[in-house]
């Protein structure tokens, strides 16, 4: 590892779980901590507990605004573990000179995802710096939930489950680096950027037993995928010719040399489920206007263990590593 | 490095010279400084190339090379099933 | 005429039935060659497409890929890139270019290492990005550091010309064009390659798809004339490729040798005439250029012409450019790489010590290099 922290330590793939394991998790060593899920499940598995930072640029994107994002994502952190978001932190930085109508209109965004995950702000802290110490306003939350289904964790994944998701993949960071000054690019790309309780809720609720959940954020669907395949010790064999892509993203990816399963996602999450669910899971997310082509992409084997294998439609295999390098900067 | 890709052009600003291209619903410039005056026009598919356009492709050709894969895949499926069916008359279970 | 739709010309090249197809009928082709034949790709956007799409566990046993000298990032020699990184660190200078070239190691580190020192780099996606820095800056030197093979050039050209035309003051170049036909003579000639072990004689060449469009197919009329070697001009989807490897075992089959364009849709015998006219006004070709682990390559590289010299960087810095020999990393085969003499995973040091994030050599880093193209896809082939 480096002496000096890189842009690419933050980029939610190979380099930054190389900096969280070699210098947080080392000093912070507990068993919850290195459960490494998208939450804390706390006080005996009654409550989710998770934090996240939000440093996006551009503030305002097609979707979105790191208003709607830092709510997002914390709130999709506690459902990914099968909780409903109940009370939030929210921190902000701002930048000396920020305009106070901006503001007006990101904690408003903030305002309206907390109303549809029914979850509120209770605490808040506010710091200025010098013009020029960060770029426009970075914010915190930290939120807990009350688990609704206990057990849903990313180490447990085995055969006997198939690998769902929710909907076409790689939309915000594709949104973003459109978005991005300097790239002279118009389309029609939008953030799926989207709150995921009440999908989540209607798996419960529906009686399916969800052996997993994540959100595919910075580091997109590789990302997950690789963590799934080493955390629970399995092989993942993945359809390429099953993964949901818009043709803008496509688009997007042709013309820049992105890989779509790396770029990152706001509203979109992946699920283990046994097989037997399978439909019944997919008929729910299909009801969903933010999950309507989700589908079926993966089965688990234990061909080549803690390795995602990607099958083409032509019949050749390779793996699928995890995103390294600079990914896009500040998506998230 | 960007390979180079297949776009449509939508649009042409001769006084700038530059031409507004589509590549699958994502739309950007490109410069024409590389092509004849006149040489491209709206609806043409061009390769682009570190914001230029390269060339003009040719679509007879295109649409004879896609004929031609086309005819392939159906003379080896005629194939495989003359095959199967000829693997299918020595099949020595078959009742008489 | 049947319509077609821009869709078309991705999906059609890229049709899985298709290109299972080809497989097909290049098995059976295949069966009726006398020996096992290595089909050089020399353009690394071909070396990127065939382990994208995994097409060597489509072909048989007896038809090998040698991997070429393709990649414009990884020939670059570490002298040259010590030349971009000390003009970087140059007060006053912002040093612009493109990709890749930011993580590039040389002697002192990499473009993206002088950032974090306080260097002004930018990449940008295509050179006339490089007029809105100039405009923004007008108090600083401009310096851009070209880089690419014969499809870039003309680019890099228009730059040049516009720069002229505008009498734009504060945009200079630091000109690493290098073209093809020269390096794919030097590696057929050298011997080495070509010697009778079977493993890396090359018995046919893929043309490069995009250099091709700019230049014509008219640069490789020498090998099948001179050298007895089939050349076959592939575009670079999956479908191409297969497409190409075909025609090159039955012109093998059928005692044929000959230039042929596979991709002929967008490539013909004179190329882009305009194109090769402006590269023609403002650069020549250079007496030697050295290409990392092929040594010094006689004519393969361009220059700015005499008349340019007041925009020509390497020029107006040339005393404080470093000029000294630098030795490769002891461990890294780039070279024998680059000449097809061996493949990424027969490096000690491939995906340990050198990866991605951390390259030794430039065939990790450039997204073309073949290396780069083995870590991210070459890991389940049949070897």
């Amino acid at each position: 590892m480096n002496k000096n922290v890189t842009l690419a330590m933050g980029n939610g793939g190979q380099e930054n779980n190389e900096l969280i394991k070699k210098v947080f998790y080392k000093a912070f060593k507990n068993d919850v901590l290195e459960k490494a899920e998208d939450a804390a499940v706390i006080q005996n598995g009654d409550l989710a507990f998770s934090t996240d930072s939000f440093t996006v640029s551009p503030l305002f994107f097609p979707g979105g605004d790191i208003g709607k994002l830092a709510v997002c994502g914390t709130c999709n952190d506690l459902a990914m573990m099968g909780a409903r978001p109940k009370y939030l932190t929210c921190s902000v930085i701002i930048e000396e000179g920020f305009s106070i109508p901006k503001l007006e209109q990101i904690v408003t965004s903030m305002k309206t995802e907390l109303a549809k995950n029914s979850a509120m702000i209770v605490s808040g802290d506010t710091k200025v710096v010098p013009h020029g110490s960060i770029d426009g306003i970075f914010i915190n939350t930290t939120g807990i939930g009350e688990i609704i289904q206990a057990g849903i964790s990313s180490n447990n994944i085995s055969e006997k489950d198939t690998i769902l998701i929710s909907r076409d993949i790689g939309c915000h960071g594709a949104a973003i680096f459109a978005a991005r000054e300097g790239i002279e690019i118009s389309s029609n790309l939008t953030s799926d950027c989207a709150s995921l309780t009440d999908q989540v809720q209607a798996l419960i609720a529906a009686g399916i037993e969800i052996t997993a959940l994540r959100d595919a954020t910075r580091g997109g669907v590789s990302a997950v995928l690789n963590e799934w395949a080493q955390q629970s010790h399995i092989c993942i064999e993945v359809q390429e010719g099953a993964i949901p892509i818009s043709p803008e993203v496509h688009g997007i990816c042709e013309l820049l040399g992105f890989e779509a399963l790396d770029l990152a996602n706001e509203g979109t999450f992946l699920l283990a489920v046994k097989q037997e669910d399978v439909s019944k899971a997919l008929n729910i997310l299909h009801s969903f206007t933010n999950s309507l082509n989700a589908a079926a992409i993966a089965d688990v084997t234990h061909t080549y263990n803690e390795r995602v294998v990607l099958k083409s439609a032509h019949g050749t295999k390779r793996f699928l590593d995890f995103p390294t390098g600079e990914l896009l900067p500040r998506i998230c | 490095m960007c390979l180079s890709i297949p776009s449509k052009v939508v649009n042409i600003d001769k006084e700038r010279n530059v031409a507004v291209v589509d590549t699958m619903g994502v739309t950007r410039e490109a410069g024409l400084e590389l092509m004849q005056e006149n040489e491209v026009q709206i609806g043409d598919y061009v390769l682009l190339h570190i914001g230029f356009i390269m060339n003009k492709i040719d679509e007879a050709d295109a649409v004879e090379s896609l004929k031609v894969y086309n005819e392939i895949l159906q003379k080896l499926d005629e194939e495989e099933r003359q095959q199967v069916m000829k693997d299918d008359d020595k099949c020595q279970n078959r009742a008489p | 005429m049947s319509k077609l739709h821009l869709e078309d010309l991705y999906s059609g090249f890229r049709d899985s039935n298709v290109i299972k197809g080809f497989s097909k009928l290049i098995e059976k082709e295949a069966k009726k060659l006398s020996k096992h034949i290595n089909i050089m790709e020399v353009c690394g956007g071909h070396t990127h497409s065939v382990m994208k799409y995994g097409l060597p566990q489509l072909l048989p046993k007896n038809i090998n890929f040698i991997h070429g000298p393709g990649c414009p990032v990884c020939i670059m020699p570490k002298e040259r890139i010590d030349h971009a990184y000390v003009l970087a660190l140059q007060d006053n200078v912002i040093l612009v270019t493109l990709g890749d070239m930011i993580k590039v190691p040389g002697s002192k580190g990499s473009l993206q290492d002088a950032r974090s020192k306080g260097a002004d780099v930018r990449f940008v996606y295509s050179p006339l990005d490089t007029l809105k820095i100039a405009e923004e800056n007008p108090e600083k030197k401009i310096i851009f550091f070209a880089i690419g093979f014969e499809t870039t050039t003309p680019m890099t050209a228009s730059l040049v010309d516009i720069v002229l035309q505008r009498n734009i003051k504060n945009i200079f170049f630091h000109i690493n064009h290098v073209t093809v036909p020269e390096v794919m003579e030097q590696l057929v000639d050298s011997g080495e390659v070509n010697h009778d072990s079977c493993d890396n004689r090359i018995d046919a060449f893929l043309g490069p798809s995009h250099v091709s469009v700019i230049t014509g197919s008219k640069i490789y009329e020498r090998f099948p004339q001179k050298y007895n070697l089939p050349v076959v001009v592939a575009g670079f989807e999956p479908v191409d490729i297969m497409e190409a490897i075909l025609m090159v075992i039955k012109q093998i089959n059928e005692s044929r040798c000959e230039l042929e364009i596979e991709y002929k849709r967008s490539v013909n015998h004179h190329g882009n005439i305009k194109a090769q006219a402006l590269i023609e006004k403002y650069f020549e070709k250079a007496l030697q250029f050295k290409w990392r682990g092929l040594g010094d390559v006689p004519s393969s590289s361009y220059m700015l012409r005499q008349e340019y010299a007041h925009i020509d960087a390497e020029k107006l810095y040339r005393d404080i450019l470093p000029f000294e020999e630098i030795e490769d990393y002891k461990l890294c085969i780039c070279g024998d790489i680059l000449r097809g003499m061996a493949k990424p995973h027969q490096c000690s040091v491939f995906g340990t010590t050198c990866k991605p994030s951390t390259p030794l050599g430039s065939c990790m880093v450039s997204s073309e290099g073949a290396c780069a193209a083995y870590y991210k896809y070459g890991n389940l082939l049949n070897e």
